[in-house]
Order: structure tokens, then C-alpha cells, then sequence
């Protein structure tokens, strides 16, 4: 016989309540897990997303620099426009590698997500688009037949959510107009595969905005010619220039607040969980007075005692990481398909991450709930006088 | 003496409580020497547990003077009582107070663990065969009778070879013919064995087949034509 043997029949003694602790802390974990893993796919499907964007800057439209933000993952609403002459006077300059100027453009269609209606987003793009991104390849179809086709290429999802193959034909909802579907993109995992793709004189006139864009997207040949590129740009009138990783670090800035909050609620959920263990286990100790005390007149030493109660607590812990370690690997795919429904514009990729270093320090931290949480049970249970326990725990 | 395990000089025990003083135990003097088999009998509420628990260390005493295998425990704490009652006292309890939890064997090998004897599983088992529990070894303490029950309490008070063996009336729940198995078996320990013994009983009959009985009476040592239960 062993201490653990003796620890373990005591649990195994209220089946149903060391269950519903256990499954409290399983919880716990499953939701620090789940909170933690969530940060950490964010900020990487977050970060692949602005990787992949292709460009290291971006020139807009002068406006609130999260807005802009918005509109470089996004596309979102709000829209601002600048004159395309300021395309024509970037484009010259010898610091650009590779260029590709964008209207991004809207249209609410009532059809989508089952009739409640959604967001369709647009955008034009010239050849220029295809070089800054190497990987957006074609599924299937190819390029606009010309600069002012009325054609669509769509992103991977968009053409998977409409069905849609080329040679049909697509309804823009505000502007009635018509375009054929040429090309289906590749999955990109990025934003794009979201976006129907047209060319850009054709959107600059279906749209109604002739000579505008809402981006220029660039990539420079050396990244440390950024301050400098960034200064000559800073006198021109209408436009502000935009990083990659100034976008990074706003949109970081902005979800910390939210990551306050997600991680507080992991904190009350293990807060709760303490406290419902050390609850079972006092009310164990309490019940198993009498027994307490025989164990004592028969040569139990307070520590004696104390290592059992520690011991028992520390199971239930250690059972329940394990178990919430386990709901957490098992509830990814349910979490991640509820945070899309909440998050509609939440990045592509991965949005809940969970990484076996995660799993550990998870499981590691609840063991180490366990043995806090044991501490104030076994020191009652340990403090008792034998003849006390034994007569007046009746 | 040095065959006197036990010696208390003058001993009381006293309870203050809120609305009373109650002294449990008066001006008690008692030597237990090696070998014995002491009866201590008095009417209900005549100090026999108390001064049975004081005896086997499970409970201080308020004033007086106790020594156990020479050594003065009297103000003793419980962290030192424990080391002297393990390994040197075995208890039975009236209600036995098995672990629920653990099979006769286990509950048996609980004080070994206790007392760091991990190699004691053997011997476990032949005190359990030796109280004609060979067969029940596996069984929790709900799948046993009484009697059983108390047989494996013996075994589990034998266990670290005790020098002394305390009862609480250890027939006090047990029927007439599991009671009998229970004394006989004490008694067998006593005069095969040479185990001391020290139990508390109402009975009379048990009582007159102890080497010598004390008779208790409001917490005093008295004689026995004093006592309640002759009156």
C-alpha cells in the first residue's frame, strides 16, 4: 500500500463529487487553454495575414491610421479615395521593387449568410497585383481578357460559398451591374480569398470613381530606406504611408485590451475552480473527522496527514489538467467554428493555436492550483487532536 | 520499576466548558506493569475512555504526573505523543473505525505505512489469519460482520508489535458470541502472547476474567464495593 493508494480511495470514495470537481477544474484549464490558444492563433493567423499581404507599405488615402488599418485587412467601410496621379508620381521612384495600385469597393447583397444579408467586397487590381504576389495562383481560368473587361476573378472562399465556376456570371447588387467570372484563385489563407477581384479601370467605373484608388501597395528593394521613403512622402497632400509594422503593432495595441479582458475570464474560471476544490476537499476532511483521528491514535503524524489531503487535492487537479488539456485539443475545431461566427472578420488561418508548450504550462499550472488549493484543507485536517476527532466527530 | 510501562501519579483531567467545569478524571494514581491484563470498569460517564485515552497518549492530562516506559509524556505535545504511540500502543475502538475505504489488508498494513514499515505486508496477513480473517482479506470493512470488523481492528492494533494494547469496549457492539471471539482472542494475546492490555468494559463477566480491574466513580479510582455497578 502506498500514500497515493490511500489518496486515491479516498477520492474514489464520493465518486460523483470528485467527478463534478474534477470536471470543474477540467474546465478551467479547457477555458485558459482554449483563451491562451486563441491569443496566440490571432496574433500568428494576424501576422500571416499582414505577411502575406505581399507589400511592406502601404500609401492611402490620409485618414485615422486604424481605419486604415481596417481597410488593408478588410476592405471595411468608410472607404477614403485618393487621386491615381499620386500612383503615377510613386512609381518612377528607384527605392520601389515591386508596386500595385487597389480600389477597394463594397456592396451589401442581401442574399448571403442564408438571407440575413452580407458584405461583398471588391477589388481592382492591374497585373502589377499578380507580381507582389507570387502565390496567388489560379484554380482554375485565368487573367482579364483586357483592362476594362467587364470580368471577375474570385478569391478561393467567395467562389466556394457562391459555387461559382468561370464562365458564370455574378450580380454586384448595388450597382446592377453583370460581370463573367474568369478565374477562381487558389486558397491563399489570407483575406483575398474573400475578395472578388476586378480589373481596376473597370471597378474605378462601375464604382463610379474614375482616376480614384483606395491603396498602393509596395514593396521596397531595402526596407531601410523606409524612413527616408516615408519622409518624401510626408509633404504630398491627401496621403499618409502606412508600414506593415506599424499596422502590426496598432492592431496588436488594439486587441492587448481585449486580451485583458479574455485572460481575466481565465483567471476567474481558475479562481472558481480553487475554490470549488478546496470546498470538496474541506468538506471531505470534515466528514472523514472520526477517521482522521484513528489514523492519528494509529501513528499518523500531522505531516502524515497533511501529505494525504495534499495529495488527495492534487489528483483531482492533476486529473483535471489532464482532462481540460484534453477538452481543449478535443473542443479546437467547436471553438474555432464559434469564434468565426462571433468574429466575422477575424483573420484567416488557424484562429486557435494550441501548442504543447501551451498544454504543459496548463497542466503544470494546475497541479499547481492543486497544491495551493490543498494547503488550508490538510492543515485542518492535520491539526486535529486524535481524541477529539475520534470522539466528537460523530 | 522497569518492568512498569505505565505509571500515572496523581492524574486529572479536566473540561472547562462555557457553563460548567467537568473533571473527567480525579487524583488518579495506576501502574501498569509488563504482562498485565487491567479491566478498567465504571458506570457510564465514570471517566473509563478518558482515562484510557490519557493512558494511551491520545489525550493530555490537566495535572499529575504520567510516565510512559519511563519517559514523562505528561506535557508532552502531540507531535511528540505520536512517536510513542506508534510503534509502542495498538488501539481498538468500541465502533471499530476501519477506513471504509481500504480492505482488511490494507487497513491492517495502514499503521505500516504510517510507521515507515513498508515490508510489513506478511506480517499483515498472518495476524489476520491469526484472528481467522484469512479468508476476508480482500473484503471492505462494509462486506464484514462486526465481529469480523473488530478482528481486523485487533490485527490492525497488532500490527507494529505494540508493547501495550488499548480497547475501548471492544465488545461493547458486538453480540454475545462475537464478543466472546473478541475477548477470547484479547485474552490469547495476553496469556500466549504476553501482550499488555488495557480495555474498558461494562461487563462483569468480561471484567472478572481480567488479571485486575480498576473500578472508576465520578473520575476516581475506587474500590470495587464502591463502585456503581456493585452497588
Amino acid at each position: 500500500m502506498t500514500w497515493l493508494s490511500v489518496a486515491f480511495k479516498n477520492l474514489a470514495r464520493k465518486k460523483v463529487r470528485s467527478l463534478l470537481t474534477i470536471g470543474g477544474v477540467a474546465i478551467a484549464v479547457a477555458v485558459l487553454v482554449s483563451l491562451l490558444g486563441f491569443d496566440a492563433g490571432y496574433q500568428r493567423a494576424l501576422t500571416g495575414n499582414i505577411d502575406k499581404m505581399g507589400y511592406q507599405v502601404l500609401v492611402t488615402a490620409k485618414g485615422c491610421p486604424y481605419e486604415a488599418a481596417t481597410l488593408m485587412l478588410q476592405g471595411g467601410g468608410g472607404l477614403r479615395y485618393m487621386d491615381e496621379a499620386i500612383y503615377e508620381k510613386i512609381v518612377k521612384d528607384p527605392r520601389i521593387e515591386k508596386i500595385t495600385p487597389q480600389l477597394v469597393a463594397t456592396a451589401f447583397d442581401k442574399e448571403r449568410q442564408g438571407g440575413q444579408g452580407g458584405v461583398v467586397l471588391y477589388m481592382g487590381i492591374d497585373p502589377s497585383y499578380l507580381a507582389l504576389k507570387p502565390w496567388a495562383t489560379f484554380k482554375t481560368g485565368g487573367w482579364f481578357s483586357g483592362d476594362e473587361a467587364d470580368e471577375a476573378i474570385m478569391g478561393y472562399e467567395v467562389a466556394e460559398l457562391e459555387q461559382r465556376l468561370p464562365g458564370d456570371q455574378i450580380f454586384i447588387p448595388n450597382v446592377d451591374k453583370v460581370l463573367k467570372v474568369v478565374g477562381i484563385f487558389n486558397r491563399t489563407g489570407t483575406q483575398d480569398d474573400g475578395v472578388i477581384f476586378l480589373p481596376l479601370k473597370t471597378a474605378q467605373r462601375i464604382f463610379g470613381l474614375p482616376g480614384k484608388l483606395t491603396g498602393i501597395g509596395i514593396k521596397l528593394k531595402d526596407l531601410g530606406t523606409l524612413g527616408d521613403f516615408e519622409e518624401d512622402l510626408y509633404n504630398e497632400p491627401g496621403i499618409q504611408v502606412i508600414s506593415m509594422a506599424q499596422v502590426k503593432g496598432t492592431i496588436f495595441n488594439l486587441i492587448a485590451s481585449a486580451r485583458t479582458m479574455t485572460n481575466a475570464v481565465a483567471l476567474i474560471a481558475v479562481v472558481i475552480a480553487v475554490i470549488g476544490v478546496i470546498n470538496t476537499i474541506l468538506m471531505s476532511v470534515f466528514e472523514r473527522t472520526k477517521e482522521i483521528g484513528v489514523m492519528k491514535a494509529i501513528g499518523a503524524s500531522r505531516l502524515d496527514i497533511f501529505r494525504i489531503i495534499w495529495m488527495e487535492t492534487t489528483l483531482i487537479c492533476l486529473i483535471g489538467g489532464i482532462a481540460g488539456d484534453m477538452m481543449a485539443i478535443a473542443g479546437t475545431h467547436a471553438v474555432e467554428f464559434i469564434l468565426r461566427r462571433v468574429l466575422p472578420y477575424a483573420p484567416s488561418g488557424q484562429l486557435v493555436f494550441i501548442t504543447l508548450r501551451l498544454l504543459g504550462i496548463s497542466f503544470i499550472g494546475a497541479v499547481i492550483m492543486g497544491l495551493i488549493a490543498g494547503i488550508y484543507p490538510a492543515f485542518r485536517a492535520s491539526s486535529m487532536r486524535p481524541v477529539e476527532a475520534i470522539r466528537l466527530g460523530d | 520499576m522497569d518492568d512498569i510501562l505505565i505509571k500515572a501519579e496523581n492524574i486529572s483531567k479536566v473540561y472547562r466548558l462555557p457553563a460548567e467545569v467537568i473533571r473527567a478524571v480525579r487524583d488518579v494514581d495506576l501502574e501498569i506493569r509488563a504482562g498485565e491484563f487491567i479491566a478498567i470498569m465504571g458506570p457510564s460517564g465514570s471517566g473509563k475512555t478518558t482515562l484510557l485515552d490519557i493512558l494511551g497518549c491520545l489525550d493530555r492530562i490537566s495535572s499529575g504526573k504520567l510516565g510512559i516506559l519511563g519517559r514523562d509524556v505528561s506535557r508532552l505535545k502531540e507531535s511528540s505523543l505520536v512517536g510513542i504511540r506508534r510503534g509502542n500502543m495498538g488501539f481498538v475502538f468500541q465502533d471499530f473505525l476501519l477506513i471504509p475505504t481500504l480492505t482488511a489488508l490494507e487497513n491492517v498494513e495502514l499503521p505500516l505505512l504510517f510507521a515507515r514499515l513498508p515490508s510489513g505486508r506478511r506480517k499483515a496477513i498472518g495476524l489476520l489469519q491469526k484472528v481467522g480473517l484469512g479468508h476476508r482479506m480482500g473484503h471492505l470493512p462494509k462486506q464484514l460482520s462486526g465481529g469480523e470488523r473488530q478482528r481486523v481492528a485487533i490485527a490492525r492494533a497488532l500490527v507494529t508489535s505494540p508493547k501495550i494494547l488499548f480497547a475501548d469496549e471492544p465488545t461493547g457492539n458486538l453480540d454475545t458470541k462475537s464478543g466472546d471471539q473478541v475477548f477470547h482472542i484479547l485474552k490469547g494475546l495476553n496469556q500466549k502472547d504476553g501482550l499488555t492490555i488495557v480495555l474498558t468494559t461494562h461487563n462483569n463477566k468480561l471484567g472478572s476474567q481480567a488479571g485486575r480491574v480498576v473500578y472508576l466513580k465520578d473520575g476516581s479510582v475506587v474500590p470495587r464495593e464502591e463502585s456503581s455497578l456493585y452497588a
